[in-house]
């Protein structure tokens, strides 16, 4: 599945200002069509790794590559056109359209006194076509549900051009079926050669969609690997100290269920 | 669809000069189209007085309700764009208080027109600057640049008030207080000309930046990952959105509510990207004051402060765009 490394991070420990390491030695690489999920505890950092690796951070020892190139030598505008980050969903203050939502990731493609024009527009179109929200073009954003919402932002990330997107928590605040479009759409583009970092707090969810899944545990990584492998019941309550029971149900189907007082 | 808002907004274009030819025309003195038109394009034939009267005194006073009606309403929704915050105006970071200080320092000591002019000039940037280094310390983050405003602004407003307590109560005190309430008496062509460059330069700068100004409304984190330098926009912005207001508050003095509704106006209108935002604000904003000034100079025998009247105007209007805000999340829910 995986071919050339697109995304990698080598040795990276960031601290903010001059308080304790918040990352320490992270070493992970994004191969092409690769889905890599990151689970952790509420503090470990996952968001932080998250801006580093789209170099919005610049870590104190170590170094994140882009294309094999260090992403701190990449112009800010051209990085952005090659790796794209897709936040939570958030209550924009402003009205907005969806379309002018998704017109917004064509920012590295304009200059400083430029305005979008036909080829932009297309570019949108494009991708709420992929995401399967052409109809919401015209929509107000803030009126459209979360899941939708996830899905234009995700499309700002393919208007933007990149090919590799950072996901912070996709899935908070989404029931089951807008969690599995979202999933289902990044496994589709994943397909056609995406790369997907993606956070999250469901490791269920990293067992049906992840390729490969990190363990952050206190800023470091604990765990990488296949998620069968990597999502054992000794590694889960390491990462966030309680017990938990992965139940096999044959025919390769998982469930991973925190060990209860019901029984 | 995505056009569907604000399809009416070319009329804006057509209204602002009809309005100020408007206010060429009317005043204490009443002058025929005809004879406006003979005394501006034909500068040889027609009275000498009435050649005066409105190439003199109602062109600049036009030109500067014009200018600082645009100046105030696109700096208001650039600055609303910027802190990602609707409920603020032009003045957030102390303009207005640095120019009011720095005009009464110069009524004081009856430094003249371009004293008071350059005085109050110089301050706004002082305490804009204030602000600034302030927010620098803290990568220009909105918060820590509204925090910084507030206290600016209450710190020359103290030392305004110290002016006040030590101005004659017959001369100076009067003359502080009329200027506070704003108005545009003093705007002939040798007070405004700063005024009309400025303003020449800033409308410039933001029609060339204003789809990218959207891009500011998202989280600095969101902004950086498109490509774009928050910091240094955020700096360009507010350099020429305090320099716009500097000179219009040391023109017109201090004239509120123009700067917080008019882009709200205008965003009802056309929607909150930056692309429509901002011609339309600065045009409505141009507009809204033309008329202003007029009823200011012609509806009472002695001429009513600007912005008594903005004020006037511009709260009942707030209240009632805050009135259709809250209905329509009231349907929504």
């Amino acid at each position: 599945m995986t071919h050339g490394t697109r995304l990698a991070a080598e040795g990276l420990t960031f601290a903010y200002g001059r308080g304790r390491d918040v990352l320490s030695e992270v070493t992970i690489s994004i191969g092409e069509g690769d889905v890599l999920f990151v689970l952790g505890a509420n503090g470990s950092g996952k968001t932080t790794l998250l801006d580093c690796l789209v170099g919005l951070r610049a870590p104190r020892a170590g170094r994140v590559l882009l294309d094999g190139e260090p992403i701190d030598r990449i112009p800010i505008g051209e990085r952005a056109k090659r790796v794209g980050l897709v936040p939570q969903i958030h209550e924009p203050v402003f009205d907005y359209t969806v379309g002018e939502v998704v017109l917004m990731g064509r920012a590295p493609h304009l200059g400083l006194f430029a305005r979008p024009g036909r080829r932009d527009w297309d570019a949108v179109d494009r991708a709420l076509e992929v995401v399967g929200l052409r109809d919401l073009r015209g929509r107000v954003y803030t009126e459209i549900s979360g899941g939708e919402r996830q899905l234009a932002l995700i499309a700002r990330g393919l208007a933007q051009g990149a090919e590799c997107l950072l996901m912070d928590e996709p899935a908070a605040h989404l029931d089951p079926r807008h969690q599995h479009e979202v999933f289902a759409t990044v496994a589709r583009l994943a397909g056609d050669g995406f790369s997907f970092v993606v956070t999250s707090h469901q490791p269920n969810s990293a067992l049906l969609y992840a390729d490969r899944v990190a363990f952050l545990v206190n800023g470091r990584i604990d765990a990488i690997g296949l998620p069968a492998s990597v999502l054992t019941e000794k590694a889960l309550q390491a990462a966030y100290g309680i017990e938990f029971d992965v139940i096999s149900e044959g025919a390769g189907r998982r469930a991973i269920l925190p060990r209860g007082t019901r029984g | 669809m995505t056009n569907a808002r604000g399809r009416t907004a070319w009329i804006l274009f057509g209204l602002v000069p009809a309005l100020f030819l408007v206010a060429l025309l009317v005043g204490r003195y009443g002058i025929r189209l005809d004879e406006t038109f003979r005394a501006l394009f034909a500068p040889t034939s027609g009275g000498d007085v009435l050649r005066a009267l409105i190439v003199r005194v109602r062109l600049p006073r036009a030109l500067a309700a014009a200018c600082i009606g645009a100046n105030l309403a696109m700096t208001g929704a650039a600055f609303q764009g910027l802190f990602r915050n609707p409920l603020v105006d032009s003045r957030i970071l102390g303009v207005s208080s640095g120019a009011a200080f720095g005009a009464a320092l110069a009524l004081l000591a009856s430094a003249g027109t371009v004293g008071l002019q350059a005085s109050s000039f110089a301050f706004a940037l002082v305490a804009v600057g204030l602000v600034c280094l302030i927010g620098l310390r803290f990568g220009a983050a909105p918060l820590v640049l509204v925090v910084g405003g507030v206290l600016v602004s209450a710190f020359f407003n103290a030392l305004l008030g110290l002016v006040k307590y030590v101005a004659d109560p017959l001369s100076s005190l009067p003359s502080i207080t009329y200027w506070l309430l704003g108005g545009l008496n003093d705007a002939r062509w040798a007070t405004i000309v700063p005024l009309l460059v400025l303003t020449a330069g800033g409308l410039v700068f933001f029609l060339a930046v204003r789809w990218r100004m959207n891009v500011l409304t998202l989280s600095e984190a969101e902004a950086s990952a498109l490509g774009v330098r928050v910091r240094r926009f955020r700096i360009a912005v507010i350099v020429v959105g305090t320099l716009l207001i500097a000179a219009s508050v040391a023109v017109g003095g201090i004239i509120g509510w123009i700067g917080l509704v008019v882009p709200h106006v205008a965003r009802a209108w056309v929607g909150p990207d930056h692309g429509r935002l901002i011609p339309v604000s600065l045009a409505l904003g141009a507009a809204t004051l033309l008329v202003l000034d007029t009823i200011a100079r012609t509806a009472l025998p002695s001429e009513i402060p600007l912005g008594i009247l903005t004020g006037l105007v511009g709260v009942p209007a707030f209240f009632l765009l805050f009135l259709r805000f809250l209905r329509a999340r009231g349907e929504a829910r």
